[in-house]
């Protein structure tokens, strides 16, 4: 048995594999003492290797992991489990996106990342989805619901989070605001995806890729196919769990 | 073990008017930093020794140094860029010091009165003269600044306020006008020294002086040349150190204790011996200057297991790699050789500056390096629009790049780790 944990900004995902087959994933937020958590969740296991990724993977690694993975190889690994053809990856998760360019045979040929700011991510969504009062799962089918747009100029969360409340007063309707921040995130994520070069196709992953509004307006600003793995949270952590099983019975590099 | 102090002189302090209780944290800081980035690694040459001096001393001894020549009459100036040619300070007896400019620690003081988005190497230097909260720019005469980029221009007109700053004109294009319109400014920094000193350079103490900036900007290249062996016989940061403190301590003494390094250097590559495991990827820097205290890559890079071997910036081979002619003993001559040299540097400031591209690859097969790390301040347009064409050639030369952008604060290192170590990963495949 061999596991990948991603210790994440938001979320502890962990993925199990048994002899190369995945057979269970598990999803916690992170909370305050995400390292414990994530022991906690391990302890009904006796896996060989566990292997660790996210922001908390070196303090895991100091603790109970065997060894630690960048998000990076841990998302490139886990894209092609699902799609053996994957070139192009959009991971966009609680305090991050990123964008990673793979070759044919699956190597990391290059990837871009946000910088220290939160805008275009989770974190920006969750945010704007609560000052509409909209749960998550209301905000993205709110967004697809209208075909209004809205301005919405700035990407800073906390720039934003004035323009929605200005625009909810000059009366413009919620939906219609959705789907302007939804499409300010967008625009940004293509920026990004448009730096590395053109593909046919796009694979979508990270807890946002769960917003259908997200998917959609993408597919429609890019003009390419945006494909969604299963459980698009949990490719992180099915990549380390990947990653640990190439590694078995190998010698530890660390 | 990663106990270390940098030692405290706060009467030297007060009397060149430092805020010294501020500044004393400050220095307790710096070595706390010091311990852990430079004390803690394993492998260390032994020689490595006299540099740790320099810097348990680098705001008492070398302090007291500039005190003495400056009540001897002999001009001591401050710069922040390696177009000032120190060759006519040393000429005239004087010294030519880097001013402090790399810790955010001054960057608050910088922005009570500059606006936030320039350069943190031009704001953290404007603070220290601001919070008098360093000994060097308490000590010198008069700054030279210079006009390679508007951040910097700009601010010395405020600067000048605190201290006496003059400003050289450096050309923006390469052609024959622009090259005397240098060497005006070249003769004009010189008289200026020559007002301070009192008295006129001749040609033999301009040749004494070209011959010992060379003699520094060699034993540079032989430190350089050392690096390119695999393991890397000497890290990244020590190798950074060093450049570092070569803007800060005398030239000749300098020059000696690095060849004496480099000659341990030299038996440990003939041992194979190295800082790191020779399965340490091999990464060269590139970009913008790293001022002291800013270690920010070098211990990113170098705590993810992997070597730096090359700084193609300002504070490494762009400021050692061109030597001056010696043979000349006739003062117009001399200056037009010091013109040449200095106009050779590959700056981003000049436009076309395709041969720093060049340049970029040469270093990377020189010192056989895997991959390049682009690294630049924020909000310095030039390198981070220059970035462009050398992200360009590393696609065209199959060579793995990363461009990092960034400034002195701590905030983005989580993700300036995890970027380093994907790239770190791709190079390994």
């Amino acid at each position: 048995m061999n596991i990948g944990m991603d210790l994440g900004s938001r979320a502890l995902k962990m993925a199990v594999f048994q002899a190369g087959q995945l057979i269970e994933t598990k999803l916690i937020e992170s909370g305050f003492a995400p390292h414990q958590l994530a022991e906690a969740m391990l302890r009904p296991y006796s896996p060989r290797q566990v292997m660790a990724t996210g922001y908390g993977r070196h303090l895991a690694h100091k603790i109970f992991a065997h060894g630690v993975i960048t998000e990076i190889k841990a998302h490139a690994l886990g894209v092609r489990y699902f799609f053996p053809e994957a070139t192009t990856i959009l991971d966009v998760g609680g305090q991050d996106c990123k964008v990673i360019r793979l070759d044919r045979q699956g190597k990391v040929v290059n990837f871009q990342m946000n910088d220290k700011c939160a805008a275009g991510t989770g974190r920006f969504l969750e945010i704007m989805a609560a000052t509409l009062g909209f749960s998550l799962a209301e905000f993205g089918s709110q967004a697809l619901a209208s075909s209004h747009e809205a301005p919405i100029n700035s990407m800073c969360t906390v720039f934003a989070e004035s323009e929605v409340i200005s625009l909810k007063n000059h009366g413009v309707p919620a939906a219609d605001i959705a789907r302007a921040l939804h499409l300010a995130v967008v625009n940004r994520l293509c920026s990004m995806i448009r730096h590395l070069g053109e593909d046919s196709q796009l694979v979508f992953t990270g807890g946002v890729a769960n917003n259908p509004a997200i998917a959609v307006l993408l597919q429609e600003k890019l003009g390419v196919e945006v494909a969604i793995p299963h459980l698009p949270e949990m490719t992180g952590a099915i990549g380390a769990a990947l990653h640990a099983y190439a590694m078995d019975g190998k010698p530890r590099c660390d | 073990m990663s106990d270390f102090e940098v030692k405290a002189y706060p009467e030297l302090w007060q009397a060149l008017g430092v805020d010294v209780e501020r500044f004393d944290k400050a220095r307790q800081m710096l070595g706390g930093a010091y311990g852990r980035i430079f004390k803690s690694q394993a492998n260390r040459p032994a020689k490595m020794a006299y540099f740790d001096t320099m810097i348990a001393e680098l705001f008492g001894a070398r302090i007291k140094e500039l005190v003495a020549a400056k009540e001897a009459g002999h001009p001591v100036v401050g710069t922040f860029c390696v177009y000032i040619p120190e060759e006519i300070v040393v000429a005239a007896g004087g010294i030519c010091v880097g001013l402090c400019g790399g810790s955010p620690g001054s960057i608050p003081d910088a922005e009570k009165i500059l606006p936030r988005n320039i350069c943190p190497m031009v704001k953290s230097a404007f603070g220290f003269k601001a919070g008098r909260i360093c000994p060097y720019f308490q000590a010198v005469d008069f700054v030279y600044g210079e006009t390679t980029c508007d951040a910097k221009k700009k601010t010395w007109e405020l600067l000048d306020r605190l201290v006496p700053t003059h400003v050289m004109e450096i050309p923006q294009m390469k052609r024959e006008r622009d090259r005397v319109l240098w060497l005006e400014e070249v003769k004009d920094f010189k008289a200026k020294v020559e007002e301070v000193s009192g008295s006129r350079i001749t040609p033999e103490q301009l040749a004494g002086a070209i011959v010992t900036i060379n003699d520094k900007r060699r034993v540079l290249q032989r430190l350089t040349r050392l690096r390119a062996a695999n393991p890397a016989p000497i890290s990244g940061r020590d190798a950074l150190l060093i450049e570092q403190i070569a803007f800060y301590d005398d030239p000749g003494r300098f020059a000696a204790k690095l060849n004496e390094l480099c000659d341990e250097l030299e038996e440990r590559v003939a041992r194979g011996e190295g800082a790191m495991p020779k399965s340490a990827v091999r990464v060269m820097v590139s970009g913008t200057p790293m001022a002291l205290p800013n270690w920010k890559i070098h211990t990113l890079v170098e705590n993810a297991d992997a070597v730096i071997v090359n700084e193609e910036s300002c504070i490494g081979t762009r400021y050692f790699k061109d030597l001056i002619t010696e043979s000349n003993r006739d003062m117009e001559a001399q200056l037009a050789d010091l013109t040449d040299r200095y106009m050779r540097i590959d700056c981003s400031c000049f436009t076309p500056n395709d041969e720093r591209i060049d340049q970029v690859l040469k270093e990377f097969r020189d010192s056989g390096a895997q991959g390049i790390i682009h690294y630049s301040l924020q909000f310095c347009h030039t390198y981070n629009i220059e970035e462009i064409k050398i992200r360009e050639a590393c696609e065209r030369e199959g060579i793995p790049y990363l461009a990092i952008e960034s400034d002195y604060s701590q905030d983005d290192v989580g993700q300036l780790q995890t970027r380093i170590e994907a790239f770190l990963e791709q190079v390994r495949g």
